[in-house]
């Protein structure tokens, strides 16, 4: 396993957490509670921590955990490291979160009905990623009992070696140690030569489990503290498209590649670059080029502009290879989460 | 497209269909639905623009069929269920000739008003029935105030495919929590299906009658049948080529 894999299941976000005023029944109101959320995790399996902190002071009633941030319900079926990196766009560490055990908002959020319904929603994806990368999903459906318990132990405590000994059983590996521990240990550009001849062998499917969390601006920031914030769902795209791994000859997929490939509409014809960055001039000019809708080409011209790349909390380089974001950086259900903001010129944008 | 392209190299098909296969496919589905069921309302074609771009040129969408009633009726009887179905405009002009008399009482028994959208799935290469019910107040049903509403038709082809359950998922275009048929079975039945009719496969047709095929089985599950005539695909295919404004792809 690469390095970069343990740090993404080691990681842990640095929670600060409240309880909603309305749910305060003492005085005085119970301090916060201080804890580390695994990014890997979803946060109503936080309950058996917080439940305690909070029960003395909860009113009467039945138990349904959800949270907000600055009043934006949080989609707990999210993984939490996903929501930081979304909703947090300049990190804010502890991250200043609200807990009700009251009053779900079940018109914008799936119905929570604790662990189980978090398994529930793993396994439904673990599905769907086995269904993108082989066709069918026999290998998580045909699971022993025993399998799944510890495939979701893993993940609860975040055990790496537990999680890779019974996920290789799903034979969806697009692993590929050999490559992964030589661009880990190698400095950037050594990473491009060898990502030119492995990564041809490495993955064995040309289809990536995607989802990606795309809200566009249309004002220029330069700092991320100016970002505008997220405050209603409807302001983000969610974006479940398997990407298909495309190589030319001597050349890998990049990042880069895989953004527009997921993102046609944005970046299918003409592609803006935001000025200094040469590595996407160079690829948008490749794009444009290969483009195969021959209808999009008399439409008016868009100008999108990557403002932001976050994965697991870091902002790759763009045109590193796709296969290396994916093989370290994808959740244990095998997807690859990407948040993504584009700056859409204004002159085109809809809204 | 592409499919078609695949079954004349007698590629095995695997039961998908590409996302602009969906849309060619869903326009064959909604146009026969509205031949053949007139006294239904139509299902419509949503557009979703892409997000925030105005010239899209992909033509993503979704097709819905929404406000639909089912009634409430005491004696439910295997005959009555699959004509509890009326469009709410029936209802309040107790015009439902075609149905079934037993629906004339309609107003004095509990209306359940369900929203039905066909959704492609990327992930799935599929199309998704997702859908959603609520009381006349606007309260949205739980599972198995639904699960009660469809429980004859949903209880027997749940016999007969393990594959077809439903599950609570987010509407992938309006964020919103909805009900949806898991799709994870869809290519396999469908590929039975079709090799079940090899008629389909030597007009090239797949594509076209592919969402009209899916809903024959899928309809069933929530109570909508479709009328025999539809699923005639020779008959059908004739005139329909006449105000079929595809080209074919060859």
């Amino acid at each position: 396993m690469s390095e970069a894999q343990k740090q993404v299941w080691e990681g842990a976000i640095p929670l600060q957490i409240e309880l909603h005023e309305s749910e305060v029944t003492t005085l005085p109101p119970p301090p916060p509670a201080l804890l580390l959320a695994p990014r890997i995790g979803y946060l109503p399996l936080l309950i058996s921590l917080l439940k305690p902190h909070f029960t003395s002071t909860l009113p009467p009633g039945v138990d349904t955990i959800w949270f907000d941030y600055k009043g934006l319900p949080l989609k707990w079926y999210i993984p939490t490291g996903v929501l930081f990196d979304l909703l947090c766009v300049e990190p804010e560490r502890p991250w200043n979160l609200t807990v009700h055990f009251r009053g779900y908002p079940s018109n914008l959020l799936l119905p929570c009905e604790g662990e189980d319904s978090v398994k529930w929603s793993f396994i439904n994806s673990l599905k769907e990623a086995a269904y993108v990368i082989n066709g069918n999903c026999k290998n998580v459906m045909n699971m022993s009992q025993p399998d799944q318990v510890e495939l979701w132990g893993s993940v609860l405590n975040g055990n790496l070696e537990s999680y890779r000994r019974v996920a290789s059983k799903l034979k969806l590996g697009t692993f590929d140690d050999e490559y992964t521990e030589n661009t880990i240990t190698d400095s950037t550009k050594s990473q491009q030569s060898t990502g030119d001849t492995d990564a041809v062998v490495q993955v064995k499917t040309g289809r990536i489990p995607v989802r990606l969390y795309l809200w566009t601006v249309n004002e220029e920031f330069d700092d991320f503290e100016d970002a505008p914030q997220i405050d209603n769902w409807d302001k983000v795209s969610y974006i479940n498209r398997p990407v298909e791994i495309h190589r030319e000859d001597g050349k890998y997929f990049s990042l880069n590649e895989a953004i527009k490939r997921i993102l046609p509409e944005f970046f299918l014809d003409n592609f803006s670059v935001s000025e200094g960055d040469a590595s996407i001039d160079l690829d948008a000019r490749e794009e444009g080029e290969s483009s195969s809708d021959p209808g999009s080409s008399c439409l008016p011209l868009e100008t999108a502009e990557i403002k932001l790349v976050r994965i697991q909390g870091i902002e790759p380089i763009l045109n590193i290879p796709f296969s290396w974001v994916v093989n370290n950086l994808m959740n244990p259900e095998y997807f690859l989460h990407m948040c993504v903001c584009l700056k859409v010129s204004k002159a085109n944008a809809v809204q | 497209m592409d499919f078609q392209v695949a079954v004349e190299d007698i590629i095995p098909w695997d039961g998908t269909l590409s996302v602009s296969d969906f849309s060619l496919s869903a326009r064959t589905f909604s146009d026969k639905w509205k031949r053949f069921n007139p006294s239904f309302p139509s299902w419509l074609w949503i557009p979703c623009p892409n997000h925030h771009l105005v010239s899209s040129h992909k033509e993503e969408g979704y097709l819905s069929l929404e406000n639909m009633c089912h009634i409430q009726s005491n004696e439910e009887e295997e005959t009555n269920i699959s004509l509890a179905w009326k469009e709410e405009s029936n209802i309040l002009l107790q015009s439902g000739e075609p149905f079934d008399d037993a629906t004339l009482v309609c107003p004095q028994h509990e209306v359940n008003h369900y929203d039905f959208h066909i959704v492609y799935s990327p992930s799935y290469r599929v199309p998704v029935l997702y859908f959603r019910s609520y009381h006349s107040d606007g309260q949205l049903l739980q599972l198995n105030e639904i699960e009660k509403d469809l429980a004859g038709h949903y209880a027997k082809l749940r016999s007969e495919s393990k594959w077809t359950f439903i599950t609570h998922e987010e509407h992938p275009y309006l964020n919103r929590p909805w009900y949806k048929l898991h799709p994870c079975g869809t290519s396999d039945w469908m590929k039975l299906l079709f090799h079940g009719d090899p008629s389909l496969n030597k007009n090239g047709s797949v594509v076209e009658q592919y969402l009209v095929s899916w809903f024959s089985v899928i309809g069933q599950v929530v109570g909508l049948k479709l009328p025999m005539e539809m699923l005639n695909t020779v008959a059908s295919n004739n005139s329909y080529t006449l105000i079929h404004t595809f080209p074919k792809v060859k």
